[in-house]
């Protein structure tokens, strides 16, 4: 209601305000801050002089004419009066739109009122709403967690219950297996029950009862052939005391190696302890703190010294190796303490270096890698390779001669190694019949020889019985005519070690003839002693008839059998060392 | 390798003496001795039943041949063929019959094991050993053979009876803290007893030569326990293996666990050779099935095996086992250390077909050789870390640390064998 009065006015008035206050704005500025309280304080205005009546008259004809009323004074007019009827009649429409403004504006206070009363009503039921709302909120975060919380719970109870139940089930599988185990057992021991019933039954009803006995041929000795004991109790104790002597012996052997091995043991704490604080006072000067470590290293290298000398009699003492694992333990915190400091350090360092040389050893690293594993995957193709080689050599098809071929490979070194041998032994033996072939020509030139040096000899001595007259020295050119007497009459004084010679000679050259021939003595004293050593030495050589020295025999006549088998013992003995010499150089 | 002409054997009865130099095979009832070097039959002897279990003494003099059904034992002597003796065990039955260590002893164990009867050669005279126990190992002999330990349960409790061997006088007598024993054993130094409990509880006690406990060991409860057990032979471990499919080695000197083998599925150690066994069949056309093809034979379908490197991870094959059947075929049954206790090679029963070689110096898988049918049994060389397995085709498995080697035996055929491995020097 009054929002509609108001809807109209308002426009209007405002509108004129406006108006007014655009025409003039001078001198109505100057009024218009006194103009609404107008009943309250009339104030004598000073618009109006008595120089600007015009003007004024003028200024208020148009300010009410811009108001819609009447005009009040018309210009053409030419007397300079105002109708009065007319000024009161504005003037009453002034104060009636005065009354009525001041109405509006009382009724919009009312209205404004109202609604800056409804606006705080409105505030307060909001806050008091919002208030309700954080209220809410917040219980419902509540219930939420809550909710979350039983959630929770509830899958940790049913995780419970699965475990349960799983326990369950398998505790329900022991129980089954059990129970049949049980079973099956109760079911053996029945039918083993029957079976003994049966047995019972039969053995009661048969009376004829088959004794048991033993039927030996003869009794047969014990195996460690003593005889056997009778029991007693000195048997008896014999029996304790061995048992008792095998735990012993078991028991010795065991705490021995115990011994060894805690000696071991300990020798290897004692290095380490050495090696630790060797480490640790090392690097004393880079330590920053702890003055203290200094003393204690001080006092520990001064327990240490102690300890060594009187190692092997306090080592078995307890506190001796309390004393040991105590050090052992504070010496390994030290140094754990230590490297862990130096681990710090370097993390530190490693920060503080820069990117580069970060990047550039992580590179070299990489690289190395890289390196690595191309050198790895060579290795794997090459070992696949050889691997399908090998497996195309097992299943290729054999042709024959490659069979024979391989099959024979083994065997192909050794082959070559006797062929080789071989024909160093046909060498050797060819050698060897050369040898035999000279031997015997030279034997059988020997027997020559020996048989013109007989001529010459039987030649000369007939000679000397001949001259045994002064005619002494006609024939004696005739005596050399075999190259062999010159030899001979060299050799005479060694006659005696001639066998020696012909023993060592052959073995030196394959040209024996002038050596072999320096056999026989010349003077007939010396021969006999010679031809009796003969049989001598046959009876102590033993029998060793190679071929050759029975081709030779066959060569021989047996003008001088002694001799000749003399000769023929010698070559014997020589072939012996010949055979000797073959054998040795085989 | 070198392979002899196939003998006819029944029932895997094949054993070399002690000594190595006779082979002795049983064909029904006889029994037939030949030299190892040149196969000469030297002696041949006939039981009076088929023989059900035949043994050398540890002279390498005498066998015994023991015929179950008839309750016979006939002991045989090689020096002299004319020498016999038989033992009677009468109507009360004979279930299981071995030397004693001296080779002048038969223990003979009776029907429903009611006692064992010790039988002396030397003087006809018999012990009775009463209560022993029916068990998986119930006696064991020491190696130095001086002591005998014997299982016994009385009012339902376990004793370990220890015997000395020279006279069997009891030496000791004490009871056991297990459930239901199952087996025990020696250790090769002859001081201590390995005791182990039945597979429904996982226990195993360690007693020394003297009776007194030194260790309990117990890896966990209730699920089904152990399932084999071994020494090595240096006396320093003690492997068990177990139904979990785990082997765990224990030391000497504390008895307590130090490194613990499992037999996993997917193999990613790359530390690990994994052996695979290729087959190649050799190629058949059409043109080939010709008479004079087939009638070569075997050759035929003999296939060639080689073993193949694969690289990790690999995936063994598994077999579930049926859950509610007894003494189920999963977990690990066979163990056995190489002779310097260097390697140790073990057999899990879900991977049937897989041996697996485990390092000792470094307590980690070193090799694990996976077949194409079930491994039968393997064994150590007696000389030198080779192993040998064998999965009952005609092939022989060889492995060392230098490779794998698969050997065709030139049997006629595909049967199933025992290998009997002495290998000479």
């Amino acid at each position: 209601m009054p929002e509609s009065s108001l809807d109209i006015f308002p426009p209007k008035v405002k509108d004129i305000c406006s108006s007014s206050i655009e025409c003039r704005p001078s001198p109505l500025r100057q009024s218009s801050q006194s103009s609404l309280p107008l009943h309250r304080n009339y104030m004598l205005s000073t618009f109006c002089t008595e120089k600007n009546v015009q003007e004024c008259l003028s200024h208020i004809s148009q300010e009410v004419s811009s108001l819609g009323l009447p005009p009040v004074w018309m210009e053409s007019g030419g007397s300079s009066e105002m109708n009065v009827v007319a000024v009161l009649n504005c003037i009453y429409d002034l104060i009636q739109l005065h009354r009525r403004g001041l109405r509006t504006l009382e009724n919009m206070e009312v209205e404004q009122l109202k609604s800056s009363s409804n606006l705080d009503y409105l505030q307060l039921t909001s806050t008091q709403l919002k208030e309700q709302l954080e209220l809410s909120k917040r219980e419902n975060t509540g219930l939420l967690e809550r909710e979350r919380q039983l959630q929770l719970k509830v899958k940790s109870l049913q995780n419970c219950l699965k475990n349960e139940k799983e326990e369950v089930q398998k505790l329900q599988n022991i129980i089954a297996s059990r129970a049949s185990q049980y079973n099956h057992e109760m079911k053996r021991k029945e039918r083993e029950f029957n079976k003994l019933r049966e047995r019972l039954n039969q053995l009661l009803v048969d009376k004829k009862e088959k004794k048991q006995a033993i039927d030996v041929l003869n009794n047969i000795g014990r195996a460690d052939g003593k005889r056997s004991l009778w029991k007693t109790e000195k048997t008896e104790a014999k029996h304790e005391g061995e048992m008792y002597k095998t735990l012993l012996s078991d028991y010795d052997i065991r705490q021995r190696e115990l011994l060894l091995e805690n000696a071991e043991l300990k020798k290897v704490l004692q290095q380490m302890k050495k090696d630790m604080v060797s480490i640790l006072s090392s690097k004393k000067p880079t330590l920053k703190d702890d003055q203290h470590q200094d003393d204690d290293i001080q006092a520990d290298l001064e327990e240490e010294v102690f300890d060594s000398s009187k190692e092997s009699v306090e080592l078995y003492c307890v506190h001796a190796r309390e004393k040991l694992t105590n050090s052992i333990r504070l010496q390994w915190r030290r140094l754990k303490s230590h490297v862990e400091r130096l681990d710090n350090q370097a993390s530190l360092a490693q920060i503080g270096r820069s990117k580069n040389t970060d990047a550039v050893s992580r590179e070299t690293h990489e690289e190395e890698m890289d390196r690595l594993k191309l050198e790895i995957q060579q290795c794997k193709d090459f070992i696949q390779t050889q691997h399908q080689l090998l497996q195309q050599q097992l299943s290729s098809p054999y042709d024959e001669e490659k069979a024979s071929l391989l099959s024979d490979c083994y065997m192909l070194q050794e082959k070559e190694r006797f062929r080789d041998e071989w024909k160093t032994l046909e060498e050797q033996r060819k050698i060897f019949e050369r040898e035999r072939r000279n031997f015997t020509e030279a034997a059988i030139r020997l027997s020559h020889e020996r048989k013109a040096f007989e001529d010459d000899r039987a030649t000369w001595l007939k000679h000397q019985f001949l001259n045994l007259s002064p005619f002494a020295d006609s024939n004696k050119p005739q005596m050399s005519k075999s190259k062999s007497a010159f030899l001979i009459s060299k050799t005479e004084a060694s006659a005696a070690s001639a066998p020696e010679k012909l023993i060592k000679r052959p073995s030196d050259t394959t040209s024996p003839t002038p050596r072999c021939v320096p056999l026989t003595s010349p003077s007939t004293a010396e021969l006999y002693p010679t031809l009796c050593l003969v049989p001598e030495n046959r009876s102590t050589k033993p029998k060793r008839l190679t071929e050759h020295v029975e081709e030779s025999s066959n060569f021989l006549n047996g003008n001088v059998p002694a001799q000749h088998k003399h000769w023929n013992d010698r070559e014997d003995h020589s072939s012996h060392t010949l055979t000797k010499e073959k054998t040795s150089s085989i | 390798m070198n392979f002899s002409e196939v003998f006819k054997q029944s029932n895997q009865l094949c054993k070399v003496s002690p000594d190595g130099k006779y082979l002795a095979t049983c064909v029904q009832y006889r029994l037939v001795v030949r030299d190892v070097s040149t196969l000469q039959i030297l002696q041949l002897y006939t039981c009076l039943d088929q023989i059900s279990h035949m043994d050398w003494s540890s002279d390498s003099l005498f066998i015994l041949c023991a015929m179950y059904k008839r309750g016979l034992v006939q002991v045989w002597s090689l020096e002299q063929p004319d020498w016999h003796c038989k033992i009677d065990e009468g109507s009360i039955g004979l279930v299981s019959s071995r030397w004693s260590p001296d080779g002048r002893h038969i223990l003979n164990t009776t029907e429903f094991h009611l006692r064992v009867t010790v039988w002396s050669l030397c003087t006809k005279a018999v012990s009775y050993i009463k209560y022993p126990k029916a068990c998986q190992k119930g006696i064991d002999f020491s190696r130095d053979g001086c002591y005998m330990a014997l299982a016994e349960r009385r009012d339902c409790k376990d004793y370990v009876s220890v015997f000395v061997c020279d006279d069997w006088h009891l030496l000791r007598h004490f009871e056991t803290e297990t459930q239901d024993l199952a087996g025990l054993e020696w250790s090769p130094n002859g001081c201590v007893l390995a005791v182990w409990d039945s597979c429904l509880e996982y226990k195993v006690l360690l007693y020394s030569l003297d009776g007194r406990l030194l260790s309990t060991y117990s890896a966990y409860e209730w699920s089904l326990g152990v399932k084999s057990v071994t020494w090595s032979p240096s006396s320093q471990f003690l492997a068990i293996g177990s139904y979990d499919e785990k082997v765990r080695i224990l030391n000497h000197i504390t008895w307590k666990k130090i490194a613990q083998f499992e037999h996993i599925a997917t193999i990613n150690n790359t530390k690990a050779v994994v052996y695979k066994e290729v087959e190649k069949r050799p190629a058949v056309g059409s043109d080939d099935l010709s008479l004079h093809n087939i009638t070569i034979g075997t050759t035929l379908f003999n296939t060639q095996s080689k073993y193949e490197i694969c690289p990790p991870p690999v995936q063994v094959p598994v077999v579930k086992p049926d859950p509610d059947r007894a003494n189920p075929k999963i977990g690990v049954s066979t163990l056995a250390f190489s002779s310097d206790s260097r390697y140790l090679a073990t057999k899990n029963d879900n991977m049937a077909s897989v041996v697996w070689v485990w390092d000792m110096q470094k307590m980690s898988l070193l090799a694990v050789l996976e077949q194409t049918s079930a491994v039968r049994c393997f064994q150590w060389d007696p000389r030198r870390p080779r192993l040998a397995l064998c999965t009952g085709n005609t092939k022989l498995y060889l492995w060392s640390p230098a490779g794998c080697v698969s050997v065709q035996v030139p049997t006629e055929d595909q049967q199933t064998w025992n290998s009997c491995f002495m290998t000479l020097a």
